[in-house]
């Protein structure tokens, strides 16, 4: 191999394991369940991950600092029973989406002020964050309330149909994650606030030393996340057209895998968005195999995300190792 | 004389204390457009701490700092980076992760429409790289390269981000070798053929007569003098360093231990071609039950890398430990507690003292983690043991419940030295042991160490303190740049040493 070759190879060794296993495990699947073959099904990935997918992006710049999330579940479940009652009390689509969205910047600002000013450990006051607002969401409705709002209805049920692929479709809430994805692509590489969170995220003392915006950076990544479970609960509100305290139990693990999956490291400075959107599919996949299966029961898939994590992390520390000793 | 144009820097009569220590004591300090100015000391002498005043992290009680002729008060790290002040660390302070052109230029990078201009980026990083004659794919991870090129790299930032007009490298060479070093010579010298002023702080003698134009010395918070680098010989500079005039050193009593060695005993001790890449060169030691063996040498010169192989802290690369003539397989310090080595490292604040712990509690410590936790010493022996040593070694202490950090320094330094005398430890290795505590006290120690050596147990005695070595070891190891320069008997003077230190055999 020519010394380029090889460390493009090592350099990007983690995220094309990533797409790798993501095709292998599709490839397997569409052997083993031929239904699973129609291109349906791999924009279901989509429709079913879609929330998934919001957060996930948002994690992965929390995590590229070096820091954690454990609160977008909690605000999902927030945003989705707050924008239901507030429709239900006659508040107009679009007044409440916004103010659904600032709630989330606010709240992920707050918990990043935290972090910053006060020097408090990421896990302990996303932790906190997140028992603040599911407990919120129950406070304010201890019953899931339906979204008869018409805009609503219109934006969960009409299909939209994909060009040059016949029959195949999907909602206009599946369309938000990829949107988003693209969106912090140019964030991540093109902007000085991606660049500097990257720099953060491998060494915070050099940042702060080379002069760069570190604490407004960290706040931002927290308000940025915020802001994507804001948006994750917007989707699953129009999604399943109700809000409930209890919807997406646990599912800021399932960020943290998929992240991880995707080749971010949890230490920071190394990964990216692309990663991330494989690492969901790849969780989506396993769940779509299950579901053709048909006689597994479902916690296979928690089994089948946590040993690929694992794996996962495994190879990345060995990535990790090599360029150290080859650099 | 200096023209008063030629001086870029002026600092003038700069004191700064620290509770209980004078850190500087009006330390003047004048730096030319255009030099490479040597800053020299021992541990303690003052060079953080005036580096620290000349970047803003410290403020100084007195004195004044004049730049370019103008009264200037440095009041943080950033504003001396624009008043045209860069410091370059040992530890280099970029990210690795991210390509060289950002870490030349992140923050001051070219946009358009907030988006980053890669390829004016790219090209004005290999342009600012160009001119110092480094040639390098800019967009790659700073992380592929070596630490060489990333030591330029970071001066390039502090180039083109700051636009430096002094520039201050703290021990940039120390993990760089041979060719690196001397990459780093050449951009040195180009800047300062633009009229950069370059403060270089480094303990190796060689690379300061190599490059520097003037050297200034100081030594314990003062001043000692700023000379010519051509008019300077190594072992005067070495004398100055160590504070003795090489006509006192000569007269140093030599009241060592007098006690004869069975000179057949066995070694307890045996180190043959112990080495650790990058560190220390392969050495060979052997240790004798009663012997002081002392350890001399420059800061860096590789003596606390020897005592931390002794003690398993790192793993040799090279080379065989043997203790009681058993060779040592798994190197950790609790396996040598178990063999009886032990070791009162360097740095007692960082690597020794557990300072809100209470006297007994800091005593008992190692003795604890050898007899394995389950075995739990009962309070009473505790209390048997931590005052039984408060006596004998004199630690001056209303209680042995007293916190160690309300303790001065000698105190503190006869803590941990009970510390390891509780596990009765038959080798005893001690890195420094008088640093930092008063006359009095010092001799306590070096009393104490003659005393333990009498019992029958070996000591390796590490000290920058000429005399004290000679004063108390039978031998004498001299250590430079990372190996072993020589050995020599009980009968060696201290003229001879120095020049050894020196490089001139």
């Amino acid at each position: 191999m020519t010394q380029r070759t090889k460390l493009f190879l090592l350099n990007h060794g983690p995220l094309l394991t990533t797409v790798a296993i993501f095709l292998l495990a599709y490839v397997i699947g569409g052997q083993l369940y031929p239904a699973m073959q129609k291109p349906q099904v791999f924009f279901n990935l989509f429709i079913n991950n879609g929330s998934l997918l919001i957060v996930s992006i948002g994690m992965t710049f929390v995590i590229l600092t070096g820091g954690i999330d454990l609160s977008v579940a909690s605000v999902i479940a927030l945003t989705t029973v707050a924008s239901a009652v507030l429709l239900q009390n006659g508040l107009p689509p679009l007044v409440v989406m916004p103010l659904m969205l600032l709630m989330g910047i606010a709240f992920g600002a707050v918990l990043g002020g935290f972090i910053h000013f006060l020097k408090v450990q990421p896990f302990v006051v996303t932790l906190m964050g997140s028992f603040f607002a599911r407990g919120m969401a129950y406070i304010i409705s201890l019953t899931s309330v339906t979204i008869k709002d018409g805009f609503y209805n219109d934006l969960a049920l009409t299909p939209i149909y994909i060009p040059f692929v016949p029959n195949a479709y999907v909602y206009s809430y599946a369309l938000v994650g990829p949107v988003l994805f693209l969106v912090t692509i140019y964030l991540a590489f093109f902007t000085r606030f991606g660049r500097t969170v990257y720099a953060i995220g491998n060494n915070e003392q050099s940042a702060r030393l080379m002069g760069l915006p570190v604490g407004r950076t960290k706040i931002s990544v927290y308000a940025f996340s915020g802001f994507c479970s804001a948006l994750a609960g917007i989707v699953w509100s129009i999604a399943l057209l109700s809000g409930y305290g209890r919807y997406a139990p646990s599912m800021e693990l399932d960020a943290i895998a998929s992240v991880v999956m995707g080749g971010t490291m949890l230490t920071g400075g190394v990964g990216n968005p692309v990663g991330t959107l494989f690492g969901v599919l790849i969780n989506g996949t396993i769940v779509s195999l299950l579901q053709f299966n048909g006689t597994l029961s479902s916690w296979w898939t928690r089994i089948g995300v946590g040993a690929l994590t694992l794996v996962f992390i495994g190879i990345q520390s060995l990535f990790y190792v090599r360029r150290k000793t080859s650099g | 004389m200096l023209e008063p144009t030629d001086a870029i820097l002026r600092m003038s009569r700069i004191s700064k204390s620290f509770p209980g220590v004078a850190a500087l004591e009006d330390v003047d300090f004048t730096l030319r457009r255009g030099e490479i100015h040597a800053l020299m000391g021992e541990n303690g002498a003052g060079k953080s701490t005036l580096i620290k005043v000349l970047t803003g992290v410290e403020h100084p009680e007195h004195g004044t700092i004049e730049l370019d002729g103008r009264v200037v008060q440095v009041r943080s790290p950033q504003h001396s980076q624009a008043l045209g002040i860069s410091t370059v660390y040992q530890e280099i302070n970029l990210c690795t992760n991210i390509s060289v052109a950002e870490n030349i230029l992140l923050g001051n990078e070219p946009q358009r429409f907030g988006t980053i201009d890669w390829r004016r980026l790219n090209a004005l990083a290999a342009r600012a790289l160009k001119r110092l004659d480094i040639d390098i794919d800019v967009a790659r991870p700073l992380g592929n390269y070596s630490l060489a090129i990333q030591q330029m790299v970071a001066i390039v930032r502090a180039l083109e981000i700051a636009s430096a007009k002094i520039l201050i490298l703290d021990e940039p060479t120390s993990s760089l070798d041979a060719n690196e070093t001397s990459l780093l010579f050449d951009v040195m010298r180009k800047l300062r053929a633009t009229g950069i002023a370059i403060v270089f702080v480094t303990h190796f003698l060689d690379q300061v007569y190599q490059v520097s134009d003037r050297i200034t010395v100081l030594r314990n918070g003062r001043l000692v003098g700023t000379y010519e680098t051509g008019a300077l010989p190594r072992v005067e500079l070495i004398a100055k360093m160590l504070g003795r005039s090489l006509a006192d050193l000569e007269t140093v009593s030599k009241a060592r231990a007098q006690h004869e060695l069975p000179a057949a005993e066995a070694p307890t001790l045996k180190a043959a071609g112990l080495g650790h890449k990058g560190t220390l060169e392969p050495i060979d030691l052997e240790l004798r039950p009663g012997e002081v063996i002392g350890l001399a040498g420059l800061l860096g010169s590789g003596r606390s890398e020897l005592a931390r192989l002794l003690f398993g802290v790192d793993t040799p690369d090279a080379g065989t430990l043997t203790v009681d003539g058993r060779p040592v397989t798994r190197f950790s310090p609790n396996e040598s507690l178990r063999h009886g080595v032990a070791l009162c490292p360097e740095d007692r604040k960082v690597e020794g003292i557990v300072k809100d712990l209470t006297i007994r509690e800091n005593i008992i410590l190692a003795l604890q983690a050898r007899q394995g936790w389950a075995r739990y010493l009962p309070e009473a022996r505790q209390y048997e043991i931590a005052e039984a040593y408060v006596k004998l070694l004199g630690i001056v202490t209303p209680s042995v419940d007293q916190l160690v950090g309300n303790l001065s320094g000698g105190n503190q330094q006869k803590v941990i030295l009970a510390r390891w005398l509780a596990t009765s430890p038959r080798i005893l290795i001690l890195d420094e042991p008088t640093r930092g505590i008063d006359v009095g006290a010092k001799a306590e120690i070096q009393k104490l160490v003659l005393d333990l050596a009498e019992e029958g147990k070996s000591i390796v005695f590490i000290s920058s303190e000429l005399e004290e070595v000679l004063r108390i070891s039978q031998r004498v190891i001299v250590m430079r740049d990372q190996r072993k320069a020589a050995e020599y008997g009980k009968d060696v003077t201290a003229q001879t040493i120095i020049h050894t230190m020196a490089g001139h055999q």
